[in-house]
């Protein structure tokens, strides 16, 4: 699936952007390329932003990946799509905790404690109670086209609730995050992006690492699945 | 034209079927309000004659409401699986006159209860005093009817799993938390006495959820409900 080229070029700009997010000194009034601004109240852990954000952004992009792959399972029946379900539902559940994790080390840090219920914070939560959940009802099913059917309808409704508490229970309760309601910056659907032009550039090359390393990974675990699945399906 | 009269009349049997049924043994209702007085009264005791702010209590009136719709509400299914009447269902009926005659069940037996739940409690807890009625009622027949239609498709699917009880409030749990937030906030401005037009925002969220989960259901209760 991926050349060895695309590999490295791969490693590089994430290892690039990952040096760069540390890297980058940051300043009250920025003059040169590679300086950033110096924001009063966040100060150093603004670089959270080029982490941080990356990983909720994947754990989205695993979770809408699953939730097709669902889809295409309950129209097609075939095996591969069920394999790709629960690969990337796999990966969204360690990018949801390395998103969880991040967050909440910063909301320490800038708001005072590990944990405050901000709506966003709300909504990481119950991704993760989701991906539990999907686990849960898999692990309780031994029938494996039974496990298949049920399991994937599950993560369509949960799916389907998503948009509830991503775009709209962020809107109607107060938060934390940027873009909750009552921002005077505003609430664009995700965040408005308030950047320097800089640092916008070095947050979407990271945006576009992580999901590029996302696939990746989630390309090795559906081959390795396959694997599996054939190996097993030769010893019966 | 026919057909769609006939599937009509399939739901409406079934619905009868199910409350027939359920008065031949009257097991959940007798046992959802033993356990409704039962959580009332820890509340109560764990209370023991604070003054709790309505906030709280609101919260609370949605916990006793959430984990009585979890043990009443998940037995649909299962029911038909102990009896072995699947099949004759699966053979006799279309898959949506199933599911909708299950809803339509699940709603009523959902509505006795919080209706019910919603009484007790304000007339149990002195603290609770709900300002704004109209609020507080349109939000405990909103909140059923959501809790109702997104129980009755996990019914569905638990009754082909393993362990059903403990299963069922952990997948349910994730799915209903934007009802229930909603809801809790709705039943505070109650308390608060919010004016009716204050809370549509809430009420708005509620019905689009009802609607979501309903339309979703009706198109995956085939796949989950066919061997």
């Amino acid at each position: 699936m991926f050349s060895p080229l695309s590999k490295i070029i791969l490693s590089v700009w994430i290892t690039v952007v990952l040096i760069l997010g540390f890297a980058m000194p940051m300043v009250p009034v920025p003059q040169h390329w590679y300086e950033l601004p110096l924001i009063p109240g966040l100060e150093e852990k603004a670089r959270n932003i080029i982490f941080h954000v990356p990983m909720a952004w994947t754990t989205m992009v695993a979770f809408a990946v699953s939730v097709v792959f669902s889809i295409r399972y309950l129209k097609t029946k075939n095996y591969v799509d069920e394999i790709r379900t629960v690969a990337a539902a796999g990966l969204g559940t360690m990018f949801c905790i390395l998103a969880t994790l991040t967050g909440s080390l910063w909301a320490k840090f800038n708001w005072g404690s590990f944990w405050n219920w901000d709506p966003r914070e709300t909504s990481i939560f119950i991704l993760l109670l989701i991906y539990s959940a999907y686990f849960a009802l898999r692990s309780a099913i031994d029938n494996e086209e039974k496990k298949a059917t049920l399991s994937s309808a599950y993560a369509i409704i949960a799916g389907a609730t998503t948009p509830f508490f991503i775009f709209v229970m962020p809107r109607v309760m107060k938060g934390l995050h940027p873009g909750s309601k009552g921002d005077e910056m505003g609430s664009a659907p995700v965040a408005q992006l308030h950047m320097p032009p800089n640092m916008l550039i070095l947050f979407l090359a990271s945006i576009f690492g992580f999901t590029m390393f996302f696939y990746w990974i989630y390309n090795l675990k559906v081959r390795s699945l396959l694997l599996e699945h054939t190996h097993q399906a030769s010893r019966h | 034209m026919t057909s769609m009269k006939r599937s009509i009349t399939t739901t409406y049997y079934l619905v009868e079927k199910e409350i027939l049924s359920e008065f031949r043994t009257r097991y959940a209702l007798n046992a959802l309000m033993m356990f409704v007085v039962t959580t009332l009264s820890i509340i109560l005791f764990s209370l023991g004659g604070e003054t709790v702010p309505a906030d709280v209590l609101s919260g609370l009136l949605w916990i006793v409401i959430f984990f009585s719709a979890m043990s009443g509400l998940s037995r649909s299914f299962v029911a038909e699986e102990e009896r072995g009447t699947v099949m004759t269902l699966q053979l006799m009926t279309h898959s949506t006159s199933v599911f909708v005659g299950k809803l339509i069940y699940n709603c009523l037996l959902a509505l006795a209860l919080n209706i019910f739940i919603g009484l007790a409690y304000q007339v149990v807890v002195a603290d609770f005093v709900v300002r704004t009625q109209s609020i507080f009622w349109t939000a405990i027949i909103l909140g059923s009817i959501g809790l109702a239609s997104a129980s009755t498709i996990l019914a569905a699917i638990i009754a082909k799993a393993n362990t059903k009880g403990t299963l069922f409030p952990v997948l349910a749990f994730p799915i209903l938390l934007p009802l229930l937030l909603t809801a809790i906030n709705a039943t505070k401005m109650a308390a608060d006495g919010a004016y009716f037009g204050e809370s549509v925002k809430e009420f708005q969220i509620l019905v689009s959820f009802s609607v979501v989960i309903i339309t979703l259901s009706l198109l995956l209760f085939e796949h989950v409900w066919k061997d």
